[in-house]
Formats: C-alpha cells, sequence, structure tokens
C-alpha cells in the first residue's frame, strides 16, 4: 500500500551529538540511524565525528571506528568486508550500498546513513530480512529437473554457462530490492528485483527443465508486474548486476511464449 | 505474519523521505504525476469541445477562460505533461525491447525525456502563438 508518510512510531528526531576526537585534524561527520528496541523512543539522528587519519578509507571502516572508539552500542551487520557476504548493505547518502566497498571519499561532506529503506528496524541499522529471504526461497532457486540423472555432472555448453553471468554473482544483499518504490509500497505481493534475478538466473539455466513453471508462477499482476522500470535497483546494485534488465527479460519471454 | 506484535512495535526504516533522486527515480515520479495530469487536462478540452457545441455563449464563456492567465498556464501545463508522458512512453517502449537498460544509458534517457518535453512544448507554443 503506498503510505508516503512515516508511522508514528517510526518518525526521526535529532539525536546526541558525539564529541569530536581530541587533536584530529582530518574529522568527518557522519549522521547515523539509531533506534534501540529496550527504551520505546521512536528512531533519532546520531551525529558522530570519525578521525579519518586514524580510520580506514571505506564507510564501513568508519562505523567500526565509532563502535571501538566512541559508542559501542551502535549497532549494524558485517562480515566479510570485501563485498561479498552482502551483510553491510544499508542506505549512505541516500542510496542503497554497501559499506565496506563505499569509500567515504566518494561523499562531499557528511555522511549520512540508514538502514535500507522501508523495512521493519530490529536494532539501529539492521533490519529484520525474513521477508525478503521467504521471496527467494518462494523462486525456488535451485536446479530442477525430470529426466534421469546423468552418470556424472549435467553438462553445459561454454554459450550457455555464459548465460548465466550477471545473474550467478548475486550476493542477496538486498540494496536493489529495498531500493524500489513498488516494492516499499506492496512488499508482501511483489518479489522485488533480487527474487526476480534470481528467478531469471533458473530461467535461463540450460540444465533448467522447470522453466515453463517457472514463468506459470511469475505470471501474476504482482509477482511480476509490479516492476515499472523505475530503474533504481540496477542503480544501487553494489556488484554492477541489472535486475531491471533480468526482469524485462522475464517479461519478454511471458510475451514470445504466447507467439 | 509471525511475530506480529513485535512488528508492529518494530519502527519502519526511512525510505521516500531519504531516497536520493537520482535522474531515473526522478523520470519515473514525472511519469506517473504527469500521467495523472493528463487525466484533469483532458477534462478541459472535453469541456472546450462541449462548450462548441452547445453554442457561441458557451463557447465564448469558455474562451475567455482559456484566454486567461490561470488558462494559459493550464494549457503550458497541460502541453508540457502531454509532450513528457509520450515520450516517457517512448523511453518505455525503447525498455520493453529490452534495449538500453545498462546505467548509463537509462540515466541518458532519463535526461532526454525531461529535455525534449521542455523543447517540444517551447516549440509547440512558438508555433501556436504565430498562427494565434
Amino acid at each position: 500500500m503506498v503510505q508516503f508518510t512515516l508511522p508514528k512510531n517510526s518518525t526521526m528526531s535529532e539525536g546526541k551529538v558525539w564529541p569530536k576526537p581530541e587533536g584530529a585534524k582530518n574529522v568527518r561527520e557522519y549522521r547515523i540511524y539509531r533506534w534501540n528496541p529496550d527504551d520505546g523512543a521512536n528512531p533519532r539522528i546520531d551525529t558522530y565525528h570519525v578521525d579519518e587519519d586514524d580510520c580506514g578509507p571505506m564507510v564501513l571502516d568508519a562505523l567500526i571506528w565509532i563502535k571501538n572508539h566512541v559508542d559501542p552500542t551502535l549497532t549494524f551487520r558485517r562480515s566479510c568486508r570485501e563485498g561479498i557476504c552482502g551483510s553491510c548493505a544499508m542506505n549512505i547518502d541516500g542510496t542503497n550500498t554497501l559499506a565496506c566497498t563505499k569509500g567515504a571519499d566518494e561523499i562531499a561532506a557528511v555522511v549520512k546513513i540508514y538502514p535500507l529503506p522501508h523495512m521493519q528496524v530490529v536494532k539501529d541499522l539492521v533490519p529484520d530480512m525474513t521477508n525478503f529471504y521467504a521471496q527467494h526461497r518462494s523462486i525456488e532457486p535451485w536446479l530442477k529437473t525430470v529426466t534421469p540423472e546423468p552418470q556424472t555432472e549435467w553438462l553445459q555448453s561454454v554459450e550457455d554457462r555464459e548465460k548465466l553471468d550477471g545473474l550467478y554473482e548475486c550476493i542477496l544483499c538486498a540494496c536493489c530490492s529495498t531500493s524500489c518504490p513498488s516494492y516499499w509500497w506492496n512488499s508482501e505481493r511483489y518479489l522485488g528485483p533480487a527474487a526476480l534475478l534470481q528467478a531469471e538466473r533458473w530461467i535461463v539455466d540450460s540444465r533448467d527443465e522447470a522453466t515453463g513453471e517457472r514463468l506459470d508462477e511469475l505470471e501474476d499482476p504482482f509477482r511480476l508486474y509490479r516492476c515499472h522500470t523505475i530503474m533504481n535497483c540496477t542503480q544501487a546494485c553494489p556488484k554492477g548486476l541489472n535486475p531491471a534488465k533480468a526482469i524485462a527479460d522475464i517479461k519478454k519471454k511471458m510475451v514470445e511464449r504466447r507467439l | 505474519m509471525a511475530n506480529a506484535g513485535v512488528e508492529t512495535k518494530r519502527p519502519l526504516s526511512p525510505h521516500i523521505q531519504i531516497y536520493k533522486f537520482i535522474p531515473t527515480y526522478l523520470m519515473s515520479g514525472f511519469h506517473r504525476v504527469t500521467g495523472a495530469l493528463l487525466y484533469f487536462g483532458t477534462l478541459l478540452v472535453a469541456a472546450w469541445l462541449v462548450a462548441a457545441a452547445a453554442g457561441p455563449d458557451y463557447f465564448a464563456w469558455a474562451s475567455w477562460f482559456f484566454e486567461s492567465w490561470l488558462g494559459w498556464l493550464a494549457l503550458l501545463g497541460y502541453t508540457w505533461a502531454l509532450m513528457h508522458h509520450m515520450l516517457g512512453g517512448i523511453r518505455h517502449l525503447i525498455w520493453d525491447t529490452g534495449a538500453m537498460f545498462d546505467k548509463q544509458s537509462a540515466t541518458m534517457l532519463a535526461y532526454a525525456t525531461l529535455a525534449g518535453s521542455i523543447t517540444l512544448t517551447v516549440l509547440i507554443w512558438i508555433v501556436g502563438l504565430l498562427v494565434y
């Protein structure tokens, strides 16, 4: 449902301004979304000052620096710190991306950080991903076959394998889905760009024998066709993938199979 | 949903309030808004035609409105909305073929839609004012 304003319990107010590091020459201001489930208060925006001479270059480095030096209660997900786990996905400087691959120097001045948009917040920058993962599960992201299993592997030509390029690299960070207004308004019925990119990954797999059934499952006014090519997904993807193109390719297959 | 009680207590993270208006996003919004404006503009056209059919008195009254500054403003807005929505439609037609989905082309198309709609509006009004 389209609702432009935030619910009463979700409106944000000015939070705490944490002291500047003493004697630091290169200080960058960070304004970060905070919400603590234990204090019953609304979310607030805290202001931190990071000593860039004492800190790594990425936004994730700054978050860890804040947690270590200023405020140990700041809560966020992170793991690999090299853009392959997808844990540190968040809204930085107005667009969704991975904190670990976003350089602080890419941002002009103040770094504003929010959790992934239009999600239930568990704490601070940690959103509840339950629905997102359930949607990925719903497209049945595994090989489905009816022919008897071969003695060795399911073989695939080099050309057919190349069709998976640009699809298999998805790390399910949810930057794309949570950048999409259609997903904001209809996340319970629209599958969103991440799940649909994975649907396409299995639809184009030459070894998969359930292409028709997969398309049948998507032939729905909401699951697939809520995509209005807004393109936020493609613009946001930190892996440089193109969910909007994958969705367009599924839509094309829907038409082509009727001809 | 499971844990309904817990989830209603949890805040919803900000979305439209904080997302950066990158060109493709903005032009998608413009396409929506101009589409909605066209309903209103088409009503104006219909009112004008009805007035013409209803007789000279009604037509004079309608002409008075359309030649007022408010009428001109409405017509200017309608021209732009029509041009912008038309070019937006062409942009979607291109995308429906699977072409121009890369980030640079999509952004270029977004700028082209805006520049094109403004250019066409100006041209239409120059021609309109010349024959007026």
